[in-house]
């Protein structure tokens, strides 16, 4: 048996707002095991930044975790006090943002961000620190590391310092870290380099690592195993390549049959009708069923998650091979 | 074929704007920045009436630049640019309404205290694509027709979707009747089932509507699936341009080789660990660049030849074309 870093069991998490109670995150489970890279895909507003900032314990007013348990390597983070979770975060468990400029301080270089990061969870001498962080920073790609850490967040390009936020997130070997959308805003032949280090540092490391995207096609060269979230659920879960090859639920057959990649081109693309609905108003049944063609009455009612080994969906009627998966 | 569009040694300078305070202390010998930014160097470009031609290239790479000439939205710094026989730009100010643009944000683009509505009938007022009293029925005539329900005209754009507010943007430029449409990343800002909803509006429209359509984008895949032509930026300049498919097909640019290896694949096999051919190291500053081919210090096919003598735009065959003294050596790697 693989030994499992993260447990996630029935999350909910729901903000209380004045017009009503917004259900960000419903009835969510998964398991990661040591070294494991999950990648969880979704479009805005399905729930999966607010995911991450659960498990971080992040989730900020009118906003919380109203039900269901997070194991940390067995231990439960949701009873944890603000004390005990702040000591956990960037030790254990770590962050990495979509945007580096609005996580970096951009009024300290990033060799004092990094012994700060280091100092708030060990003593450590300054040369200590200072070997530690370049040792990091050659690792994750940035050229002549010691003279770069007397540089600014500005004195890098985007790439550069988003490369500087993972080697932050990794300087205390966490054994889980949850990187958001953190290749969107670069160019590809620099999300390229960065997708490549990063499935090496997991490796070598043993950091379990959930990449939240909304791109199918990076998180399948990256993850081996796959969640979808819409409407603040996860609609399909299982191994990546299986999961595409062969998807169970409407709405990851309609994600994949929109890439462009898979329809020839300057022919219509497959599209999904309408858009996803307003966290406040969800429908009761299934909330894909008023975009989904293959909708019946049966719809009406909330699907459960019907897993298959190491696949689960959450539908009456999927679309795909069943006899494959069961078998 | 006759050129409908034609960019002839197109550059488009950005010099640093000096204050006078400025210019006293460069002169008494302070440190102030008068390099200029070569956004665009002499770029040449024939477009055919109803052809679609996708520009892509990393950040900085001048692609907006370059749609924002076209467009007349900038003044180029030299060169000409030709549509249909007449200029765009005549003495810096733009000449003709038969050029209109769609932008990536359709949360800015869209004035938030406007009417959508009257967005969409304001330029055909103002140029006589139609009058006042006749407005509403002109705005909800292109309303319909990129599928939307007239009964919106009255909402603002707050009031609409990302999807929806890209409609509304394309609505706009279309109600102008132009015949050449810039695309500057429409749908990057987009979910991918939406991405989808518009790609397919767009395709729809630049075929019944006969429009010629610059499509400027840094996703290859969409790219590939609108394009006729696809043309290569790299700091400023076209370094390849070519039919789509041969392109991807068979890259002649080592940089354009490298740009596709980069896209990550969508992985269907269980055990196939995905390899990205990764370029070296970043763009350039375009305020420094390198001598010589501008990509050389990251090419892996470079030789001395490169690094001092800067290649021309050769022909590689009747519709294709590169910048690059090695691209033999490109075209014959398997």
């Amino acid at each position: 048996m693989t030994e499992t870093a993260l447990s996630v069991k029935n999350l909910a998490t729901h903000f209380f707002t004045r017009t009503g109670v917004i259900k960000a995150v419903d009835d969510v489970s998964f398991d990661l095991a040591k070294g494991e890279i999950m990648g969880l895909v979704g479009e805005s507003g399905s729930g999966k930044t607010v995911t991450g900032f659960s498990l971080l314990g992040l989730v900020d007013e009118p906003g919380r975790i109203v039900n269901g348990s997070i194991k940390l390597k067995g231990k439960e983070l949701t009873t944890l006090s603000n004390a005990e979770l702040r000591h956990l975060r960037g030790r254990e468990i770590s962050m990495i943002f979509q945007d580096p400029i609005a996580t970096l301080n951009p009024v300290l270089t990033i060799g004092q961000q990094m012994r700060l990061a280091l100092a708030a969870h060990e003593r450590i001498t300054a040369r200590a620190a200072a070997d530690r962080s370049a040792d990091l920073l050659t690792k994750v790609g940035i050229p002549s590391a010691r003279a770069r850490m007397n540089a600014y967040p500005h004195e890098f390009s985007g790439g550069m310092r988003q490369r500087v936020a993972i080697a932050i997130a990794l300087l205390h070997r966490p054994s889980v870290i949850i990187a958001d959308e953190p290749t969107t805003a670069l160019d590809v032949s620099i999300q390229a380099q960065i997708l490549q280090q990063m499935r090496g540092l997991a490796a070598e490391t043993g950091t379990a690592l959930i990449w939240i995207s909304h791109d199918l096609a990076v998180v399948s060269s990256l993850a081996t195993k796959l969640a979808v979230m819409y409407a603040g659920r996860i609609v399909e879960q299982g191994p990546t390549a299986a999961l595409l090859r062969n998807p169970q639920h409407p709405y990851t057959a309609g994600l994949i049959g929109s890439l462009p990649a898979m329809t020839k081109a300057g022919s219509p693309l497959k599209q999904i009708p309408g858009t996803t609905p307003s966290l406040l108003s969800l429908p009761s049944g299934c909330p894909f069923a008023p975009r989904c063609q293959r909708a019946t009455e049966i719809c009406q009612r909330a699907p459960e998650m019907v897993t298959h080994g190491d696949r689960g969906w959450r539908c009456f009627d999927p679309v795909g091979q069943i006899d494959e998966v069961t078998s | 074929m006759t050129d409908f569009v034609s960019l002839e040694n197109i550059s488009k300078i950005f010099g640093p704007n000096l204050t006078t305070g400025d210019r006293i202390a460069s002169k008494l010998g302070a440190r102030v920045e008068t390099r200029s930014i070569h956004a665009v160097s002499n770029v040449s470009l024939s477009i055919e009436k109803g052809e679609t031609i996708g520009l892509v290239g990393e950040s900085g790479c001048g692609k907006s630049t370059l749609g924002r000439l076209i467009a007349g939205i900038l003044s180029p710094s030299s060169g000409r640019i030709i549509l249909d026989g007449g200029p765009v730009i005549r003495n810096g100010a733009k000449v003709t309404t038969r050029v209109q643009t769609v932008f990536q944000d359709p949360f800015a683009s869209l004035d938030p205290r406007m009417k959508v509505g009257e967005t969409v009938a304001e330029g055909p007022i103002t140029h006589g694509l139609t009058t006042k009293s006749d407005a509403r029925a002109y705005a909800a005539l292109w309303f319909e027709r990129v599928g939307l329900d007239p009964v919106w005209l009255d909402r603002y754009p707050h009031q609409f979707s990302g999807g929806q507010r890209q409609r509304i943007a394309i609505a706009r430029a279309l109600a102008m009747q132009p015949d050449v449409l810039v695309c500057d990343e429409p749908v990057a800002s987009l979910d991918v089932s939406i991405q989808a909803q518009i790609i397919n509006l767009f395709l729809e429209l630049t075929r019944d509507l006969d429009l010629t359509t610059i499509f400027i984008s840094h996703d290859l895949s969409v790219v590939q699936h609108v394009s006729d032509r696809i043309a290569i930026m790299y700091l400023g300049q076209i370094v390849e341009l070519g039919p789509v498919d041969e392109v991807y097909e068979n890259p002649a640019h080592p940089y354009t080789a490298a740009l596709f290896g980069s896209v990550p694949k969508l992985v269907l096999d269980d055990d196939e660990l995905v390899h990205f051919d990764t370029i070296e190291g970043e763009v350039p500053s375009p305020l420094s660049p390198p001598s010589g081919c501008f990509y050389h210090p990251r090419c892996p096919l470079a030789d001395e030849n490169c690094a001092t003598v800067r290649p021309e735009m050769t022909g590689i065959s009747n519709s294709r074309s590169v910048m690059c003294h090695n691209y033999q050596q490109q075209l014959t790697k398997d």
